[in-house]
């Protein structure tokens, strides 16, 4: 099986989407000529040409807003926002507008646009390009949330938010770029919206997504040689949010922790493990436990950084002591 | 052009302006009605945002206007929707947040809406419908449809970064979009002088390399023939800016008095009011009083009527409450009653 690396699934996704459908575009900084901060567009705009990657001043704002509207007017962009960080700077357009227009306005119209970014730590790139900020967008009705952690679900992932009727914010991590994997791309996909069961056990259900994957992944395959068994949900999409694979895996083995990147109070990790509590409590033998981003900012420190988000170390000893 | 030189006009012109005025009329008697439901109780809510004194500025631009062609609005911007053709009976209803309102009562006076007449949207964040404009100009010049996608907002917008962003986008890519800022001289309770040293607003647009005027807003007439020159250059590839001087007869919202202002500067202001003007105009050039009473009665009928028609409409149903999230094909959001039944159910 060949070799793909999650940038060039992302970038096969976007191409072989442009080719099928005339309508979308993309709209962004740096992301024609220069292919991308990341290089996921590298090379597109020889095929496509500058209609279709349109490079914009630095404006995310307008990018967003220009993206609603021509979203409106009938076509299908995908803007993207080079650092999800700068999400601050689009709130306006993407909250209040892209989120509510079609609910302002009765249904008249929907705003099917994929706003793609990426965030995380991983490459000591400080306060202000590192963070995880997918509850901002989770908690704001009306827009779809895709958090691919495989190269496998980069291009599928990509695939099916370019079919949504509805805004779709897709997050990539950046520490995923250049994760190679064997992957038949192939295969059809799960439906979208559903999450995906990496691995079964009985001692514990670790729910997570997008990078901490892998770290949920490795720290389970070391439990496994301790004779602990837990089993691993990826969510792959946060909305739709897939609660019934995760109520089905809690009701089984009675144990659950969530895993996210992003920081604790108030955070994704609080939401789905204030949701198993209420839906699944007569099956829990004990109260469910975030593993999350510590409430600090990230540091430029490359040890800082590192021990500022869960890792496998973390996930591991939190599923000892809890098993125990 | 002078009142004079203005009544020696040519016959085309008059017709013009008795259309003008109409549609003006047609304006300012709707939004007294929706001060009349407000008082009635029958509105939703009291953010209510009337354009009175500014009709001049909705009506002129919309005459340069096609089918076709798009726009946004802002918080205040019933008149430009009814000058585009919009129904006042579904407009009141929405006002009130009623079902047979254009967006089934869940949109209301700030975020009025209706594609087949072109209207992306009012908008209650100030400059929020401005790049949307950037994007629909983007698709009508890549699709050749020959439409343009103009944004309307007041001068509280212009210290906005959103509208700079945007109009530095259209000039950019050559966009068949039009910026027209109604200068009011109020945001909210803030005049244009003290929000701003740089208070020639369309200069600002110029620096960008727009085509970019600012007309006073007294004589309809010249409002046109602005909007003509601008929305012509954006419909073959120059965007343009166009601010109208006008004045905001009355308070920020329905509650608001402005006591932040004189007495004699709104009597100034209010002195400056083109529907009177119009119809001084069509005066002077014959038509009798007769007629524009006649005219006047007609309008006064018709949007009496928007409020029997909004007072009478229902009240949308509770379950439309989780429609429209998202598409109509996905599931729509659990209700909280129902989670909770759901969940306590099992104890």
């Amino acid at each position: 099986m060949p070799k793909l690396a999650y940038r060039d699934a992302l970038k096969q996704a976007l191409v072989d989407a442009m080719r099928e459908d005339p309508d979308i575009f993309i709209i962004g900084e740096e992301v024609g000529r220069y292919g991308g901060a990341y290089g996921v567009t590298k090379g597109l705009i020889e095929e496509f040409g500058a209609e279709r990657l349109v490079d914009t001043p630095i404006s995310e704002p307008a990018i967003i807003g220009t993206a609603v509207g021509a979203a409106m007017a009938g076509m299908r962009p995908v803007a993207e926002l080079m650092y999800v960080d700068f999400i601050g700077m689009t709130m306006d357009q993407l909250c209040n507008q892209a989120a509510k227009i079609r609910y302002m306005f009765g249904g008249q119209i929907g705003v099917p646009m994929v706003l793609r970014t990426q965030g995380g730590t991983g490459r000591s790139a400080g306060a202000q390009h590192s963070q995880s900020l997918e509850a901002y967008v989770m908690h704001t009705p009306g827009l779809r949330l895709a958090m691919p952690g495989t190269v496998y679900d980069a291009y599928h992932l990509l695939r099916q938010a370019l079919l949504q009727p509805d805004p779709v914010v897709f997050i990539e991590h950046k520490s995923l770029y250049a994760m190679t994997e064997e992957v038949d791309l192939s295969v059809p996909p799960p439906a979208w919206g559903k999450a995906v069961v990496r691995r079964e056990g009985r001692d514990m259900v670790i729910v997570t997504y997008s990078r901490q994957v892998h770290h949920v992944m490795q720290a389970a395959e070391t439990l496994s040689q301790a004779g602990i068994e837990v089993t691993v949900i990826d969510l792959r999409t946060l909305n739709p949010l897939d609660f019934e694979t995760i109520r089905a895996e809690v009701e089984k083995v009675g144990r659950a922790m969530v895993v996210s990147e992003g920081a604790m109070t108030a955070g994704v990790a609080a939401e789905l493990a204030a949701r198993i509590t209420e839906e699944c409590f007569d099956y829990l033998e004990d109260p469910v436990v975030r593993v999350a981003g510590e409430d600090i900012p990230i540091s430029v420190s490359v040890e800082l950084e590192k021990n500022s988000v869960p890792g496998p170390a973390l996930i591991e000893d939190t599923v000892r002591r809890m098993v125990a | 052009m002078n009142r004079e030189a203005r009544v020696a006009h040519s016959r085309k012109s008059n017709s013009d302006l008795l259309a003008h005025y109409t549609q003006m009329q047609r304006v300012r008697t709707f939004e007294d009605r929706v001060g009349e439901l407000y008082l009635r109780g029958g509105s939703a809510g009291s953010m209510l945002h009337l354009s009175i004194g500014e009709e001049s500025a909705a009506v002129g631009v919309s005459a340069a206007m096609r089918a076709g062609d798009t726009f946004t609005t802002h918080h205040r911007g019933h008149g430009i929707f009814l000058a585009r053709g919009a129904d006042p009976n579904r407009m009141m209803a929405e006002i009130g947040g009623k079902e047979t309102g254009y967006c089934r009562g869940k949109g209301g006076s700030m975020h009025i809406a209706d594609m087949s007449l072109g209207h992306l949207g009012a908008n209650a964040i100030v400059g929020g419908g401005i790049p949307a404009v950037v994007g629909a100009a983007m698709v009508a010049k890549r699709r050749k449809t020959g439409a343009v996608s103009i944004a309307f907002f007041g001068d509280g917008a212009m210290q906005q970064g959103i509208l700079y962003e945007s109009m530095n986008m259209a000039a950019l890519w050559d966009l068949p979009a039009v910026f027209v800022c109604i200068n009011n001289q109020w945001g909210m309770g803030t005049r244009i002088d003290q929000a701003t040293k740089a208070t020639r607003l369309h200069e600002r647009a110029k620096v960008f390399g727009l085509n970019a005027e600012t007309v006073d807003g007294l004589d309809v007439l010249d409002v046109a023939e602005a909007a003509a020159r601008i929305v012509d250059g954006a419909r073959t590839g120059t965007p343009g800016f166009l601010a109208v001087d006008c004045y905001r007869f009355f308070g920020h919202g329905r509650k608001d008095k402005s006591p932040y202002r004189s007495p004699e500067e709104e009597a100034e202001g209010r002195a400056k009011d083109p529907v009177l003007y119009a119809r001084q105009m069509l005066r002077d050039s014959g038509m009798p009083l007769t007629e524009l009473d006649a005219i006047d009665a007609e309008i006064s009928a018709e949007m009496d009527a928007t409020i029997d028609f909004t007072m009478q409409s229902a009240e949308p149903a509770n379950d439309t409450m989780f429609r429209d999230v998202f598409a109509p094909d996905q599931p729509e959001p659990e209700p909280v009653r129902t989670r909770l039944d759901r969940v306590l159910a099992r104890e």
